[in-house]
């Protein structure tokens, strides 16, 4: 895959264009590729999230944590993934079964969608690096996102038990409450930046300043949600283990409970990810003119990786607070969301807009 | 789809069964709302600490009603006592708040001093040993039960914050009594064994540790906007219905009850010491963890009080009627291989009578009411367990509060199941 040289991209560029599928080849054939190199990090990096996750926890806490597979434990994902799938996969006798098996999938595949309109780098050659290019892009992702509820749902459903039952009943309530405060809280940023597609909110921050500048409460608001939407501590009410033994997922064992584990990853990095691009610049860094979409193949692999590295920061973020903050109680979570997320986000938004409407006089 | 809500025919120590359930029915026909929704919490479950089971009757996310259930951990202990020599019992006294057992072995060995009428000759020495004991039991068990609390309402750092410190309790117990949880340091009329060298400075070293990790508790915990909402009014146990219940020990102080056994019915060397005894105003979840934190402060202060004021001299009584004589004089002497030979074999010799005595343990009033025909064992006995006390007012507690507030409150009232269900 020697992209940066133009005289063998343009003979595979023929090569596809004449033979295999026409006109079309090479967009699919780069799509694909795409495709297969975002799932190729994502999973692993779901995985040394977790490993991540429990590092850190193990630091705050005054433990060691997972040290033993392999070099100070970084093989530990292996034998995590190896011990979900060959542990027994459980069904019980009580629980819809098409439900039951639907559910898992259901809590991953979205946050894997959410990645498609993502960019996550500037330029390798003459390719984007994102894998689509939608001009609706926050809209896709917002709907994308909003699907995943249904897995949680479905899985507190489905397992026709009461502890699940009350996670899935708790997970729909909190997502209304938030999905509509986040929705809210990224209007501004759109109003500023004048379109819908995530490419260009970069561009704009490329050639301004961060939108988290711009719009400090926007962002506050957007990072909250986001915890609630990825139901992690403080917002995890659908799982509470100390109250609801672990919620939806109670009745769940196997590689279908590391499933709804990786969704929860999965979203949390998509989260990260979304909140990189709206308000941290996504791939750009305000110095040494990685600025400007990358030239040369090795600048489009340092965007890439500037990409990853702030979504580290956040990923950081979410467990950390994890750690360190008790858990809301429902009521007060819906009222924080309700009551003073929702004000303020549409607060937020006249204000924008009668500072636009002031400036455009 | 639901299990079927008769199959859950519980009934209590009287043979009611729940009535409950019954009424919810109705309720239900008549005002056409929609069942109630039971839900089994426990025996085991991450937060009832033990083996306590609440069933619960809830309306939505609120609760209606709150039955407790305890028993899953009794063990009879106050028919085995029956069965054996005062001195034997010692070990079992353990088991009971297994958090503080040092606190169960003191108020134990009083109990039974105070019916031979022996109690207020035991050594100086002695007594401020069981006191530095007593006070560590209290550190112990609150820290435990704080870092149990926080993690019920979802902080599971803190837990393991208090769990280090309590770690180094238990390194202080095993170097003071060869034990690290279960003790059994007290004899009927003095200890086990005298502080073994070293100990006075190790223990000071820990009070310094440990008070730099209450500021850090509190730090995580006492303004935290989360912690404040989940506990501050939830759980509220007014004044007199504490009293009506027979709550003790911070969960009363908490409702603002100034009544500590060490005060207002001192034992031991704790008129001689300075301390302060925490109350609360409001009474609720969050009141109960104030005192719980103000109490191991003082508690770190009487130690600190014991530790300088320790005179010298014997732990235990000189009396080879009642304590163990050194064992080169019995291998030595006619007198003292016939006392350690009663002993052994007849156990304390305490005069027919009857007694009670409650002693300030770490969750309340423990006590020991002991009924004697004389001879080495007990007739009958009774342990007033606080904890079992203490839970009783739950469905008061629980009722009209959400779901979540369960797990917060039964970390507030922080009981132990050993003690409860003896």
């Amino acid at each position: 895959m020697v992209f940066h040289d133009p005289t063998i991209a343009a003979v595979m560029h023929d090569t596809v264009q004449n033979s295999l599928l026409g006109p079309w080849g090479p967009f699919l054939m780069f799509s694909a590729l795409k495709v297969v190199m975002a799932i190729g990090i994502l999973l692993p990096m779901i995985a040394y999230s977790v490993m991540l996750e429990r590092r850190v926890s193990a630091a705050i806490q005054d433990r060691v944590g997972p040290n033993r597979v392999g070099p100070f434990g970084l093989l530990q994902p292996m034998a995590d993934g190896l011990k979900s799938i060959l542990k027994e996969d459980f069904t019980p006798l009580h629980v819809r079964k098409a439900y039951f098996i639907l559910a898992p999938a259901l809590s991953v595949i979205p946050a894997f969608l959410t990645i498609a309109v993502i960019p996550f780098g500037s330029k390798l050659g003459n390719q984007s690096m994102v894998i689509a290019d939608l001009n609706v892009g926050i809209l896709y992702t917002f709907s994308v996102v909003s699907l995943g509820v249904y897995g949680i749902v479905i899985a507190g459903y489905a397992s026709n038990s009461k502890y699940p039952f009350f996670g899935g009943v708790r997970a729909s309530a909190q997502m209304i409450s938030y999905e509509i405060a986040m929705g809210m809280a990224a209007v501004p940023v759109f109003m500023l930046v004048g379109e819908l597609n995530l490419g260009k909110v970069i561009e704009y921050q490329a050639n301004g300043a961060w939108l988290i500048f711009k719009q400090p409460i926007a962002f506050v608001i957007f990072l909250v949600s986001a915890f609630a939407e990825t139901n992690r501590l403080p917002f995890d009410m659908p799982e509470s283990e100390t109250e609801l033994v672990s919620g939806y997922n109670t009745e769940y064992s196997s590689m279908k409970f590391a499933l709804f584990f990786m969704g929860e990853y999965a979203a949390m990095i998509s989260v990260s990810a979304l909140m990189v691009v709206l308000f941290f610049g996504g791939w750009t860094l305000p110095f040494f003119g990685l600025n400007e979409t990358a030239s040369t193949f090795g600048g489009g692999l340092i965007h890439i990786l500037v990409f990853l590295a702030k979504v580290a920061v956040f990923m950081g973020l979410f467990i950390w607070i994890r750690w360190m903050l008790p858990r809301f109680r429902y009521d007060q979570l819906m009222d924080l969301g309700w009551k003073t997320f929702l004000p303020l986000a549409l607060a937020n938004i006249i204000i924008t807009a009668t500072i636009l409407w002031i400036q455009h006089l | 789809m639901a299990p079927e809500i008769k199959d859950l025919e519980v009934k209590d120590a009287a043979g009611r069964t729940l009535d409950g359930i019954e009424s919810a029915e109705v309720q239900g026909q008549e005002e056409m709302m929609g069942e109630k929704l039971i839900l089994n919490m426990g025996p085991s479950h991450p937060s009832t600490h033990g083996v306590l089971r609440i069933i619960l009757e809830l309306d939505g996310e609120i609760i209606t009603k709150a039955s407790p259930d305890v028993g899953y951990l009794h063990r009879g202990d106050e028919k085995i006592a029956e069965n054996m020599t005062y001195n034997q019992f010692v070990p079992y006294t353990d088991r009971l708040d297994y958090l503080a057992p040092l606190a169960n072995n003191v108020a134990y060995a009083l109990a039974v001093e105070k019916l031979m009428g022996i109690d207020k000759q035991l050594p100086e020495r002695g007594q401020y040993i069981r006191v530095i004991c007593c006070e560590l039991a209290r550190i112990s068990a609150h820290l435990l039960g704080l870092g149990a609390f926080a993690m019920d309402v979802g902080a599971l750092t803190v837990f393991l914050h208090t769990f280090t410190e309590r770690e180094k309790i238990y390194n202080l117990c095993e170097s003071l009594t060869g034990a690290r949880f279960t003790t059994s340091f007290t004899r009927i009329g003095g200890i086990a064994r005298d502080l073994p060298d070293g100990w006075v400075d190790q223990c000071r070293k820990f009070l310094e540790e440990v008070e730099f990790n209450f500021d850090e508790t509190e730090t995580l915990l006492t303004r935290n906007r989360i912690f404040v909402d989940r506990t501050q009014g939830v759980g509220i146990l007014p004044r007199d219905i504490a009293i009506d219940y027979g709550i003790t020990g911070p969960n009363l102080r908490g409702s603002g009850v100034e009544h500590d056994l060490r005060k207002s019915n001192p034992y031991l060397v704790y008129p001689e010491l300075d301390f302060e005894v925490p109350v609360g105003t409001k009474g609720d979840s969050y009141d109960r963890y104030l005192v719980r934190m103000e109490e191991m402060r003082q508690s770190a202060k009487i130690i600190r009080q014991c530790l300088d004021k320790l005179p010298g001299g014997p732990v235990s009584i000189d009396d080879g009627k009642t304590v163990l004589p050194p064992k080169d004089k019995v291998l030595s002497s006619m007198e003292e291989l016939i006392h350690q030979f009663m002993l052994v074999t007849q156990g304390v010799n305490v005069p027919s009578g009857e007694v009670y005595f409650g002693a300030e343990n770490p969750k309340g009033e423990l006590g020991f009411y002991i009924h004697s025909i004389g001879g080495g064992t007990p007739n009958r006995m009774k342990i007033r367990a606080p904890s079992f006390v203490n839970l009783s007012v739950l469905p008061y507690l629980l009722k009209g509060e959400m779901m979540s507030d369960v797990v917060a409150i039964l970390g507030s009232i922080d009981f132990v199941m050993g003690e409860s269900d003896r």
